[in-house]
């Protein structure tokens, strides 16, 4: 990382919790989860505790739904570790690889139902352009999806617009696929906490 | 609008990044949130981590460290201005939101 702190700075514990990580799954700690432990009351406790509820709190959208926006807006941002990260996470609570891949390359053909295809347009206009109109809310509205669920989704836009800056600009390292999927099993199994 | 947990948790980030202890000023962190007045080179940098992150370089980070801010300073500093530009649209789509439903606020 470009922060010699983010990749040394970090107390007795973390390097613990790191080291057994790379010791259990054969991976190294992935750099989105080592800057969550660097000085936590700062940013990484609070983050964490967003992350969490945006993720994997009570909604409409399943696990896999929220894994898809989030690699979709990572996408838009251009970031690279978390399209991976979040792409085989959703791939994985899928269990569908295709649908995913088809998404990131065309949303419009994607073989996606209209609500979430809708939403994912709305998140991605967000994220690009940095604002929405209500005319735009109205279209995700008329496919059905409810004002919660859009709540629900642009909170997964706000963790994900950004992670994908920190990333970005402190220089997440890319990590090998099957270090991906060892990080998409952590997530699925133990969430963002 | 239902004040629901992820607005509360939200708020709870924003006030923490910005008001609580930090090696950075208050003053640096707001503006590095607003991503307004900070002289250069941080205004450069900060203003690629808002507008367009993926174009952030080595040479952004070492040019502030140069210009005399610390590491800890540009955590604070970068960590501010993503959330300063994730938050201005996540309050720009929950006002839209609220408009699409006729509430009339943003909640």
């Amino acid at each position: 990382m470009r922060l010699g702190i983010l990749d040394h700075g970090y107390g007795l514990g973390p390097k613990l919790l790191f080291q057994l990580i790379r010791l259990f799954s054969g991976h190294p700690a992935p750099d989105a989860a080592k800057i969550t432990f660097y000085r936590p009351d700062f940013y990484g406790t609070r983050m964490k505790a967003f992350t969490q509820e945006a993720m994997r709190g009570p909604s409409a959208w399943s696990v896999g739904d929220r894994e898809l926006m989030a690699a979709y807006v990572s996408r838009v941002n251009e970031c690279p570790f978390c399209v991976a990260a979040h792409s085989t996470t959703a791939a994985r609570a899928y269990q569908d690889e295709r649908k995913v891949a088809a998404v990131l390359a065309d949303l419009d053909s994607a073989p996606l139902p209209d609500g979430l295809r809708a939403t994912m347009r709305m998140l991605g206009k967000l994220t690009a352009e940095g604002a929405v109109t209500a005319e735009d809310m109205r279209v995700v509205l008329s496919t059905g999806v409810s004002v919660q669920q859009i709540e629900d989704s642009l909170a997964v836009c706000f963790a994900f617009n950004t992670t994908d800056r920190l990333a970005n600009a402190f220089g997440f390292e890319l990590l090998s696929p099957e270090a991906f999927q060892a990080g998409a099993k952590y997530l699925l199994r133990r969430g963002y906490q | 609008m239902v004040d629901d947990k992820k607005r509360t948790l939200h708020r709870a980030l924003v006030d923490r990044v910005l008001h609580g202890e930090g090696r950075a000023s208050p003053e640096q962190r707001s503006a590095a949130f607003t991503n307004a007045g900070l002289p250069e080179p941080l205004q450069a940098l900060v203003d690629k981590v808002a507008a367009m992150s993926w174009k952030a370089t080595d040479a952004d980070v070492s040019a502030a460290k140069t210009a005399g801010s610390s590491e800890d300073e540009i955590f604070e500093l970068v960590i501010c201005a993503a959330v300063g530009q994730s938050t201005r649209q996540y309050e720009a789509a929950l006002a839209a939101l609220a408009d699409a439903i006729g509430t009339g606020e943003s909640g």
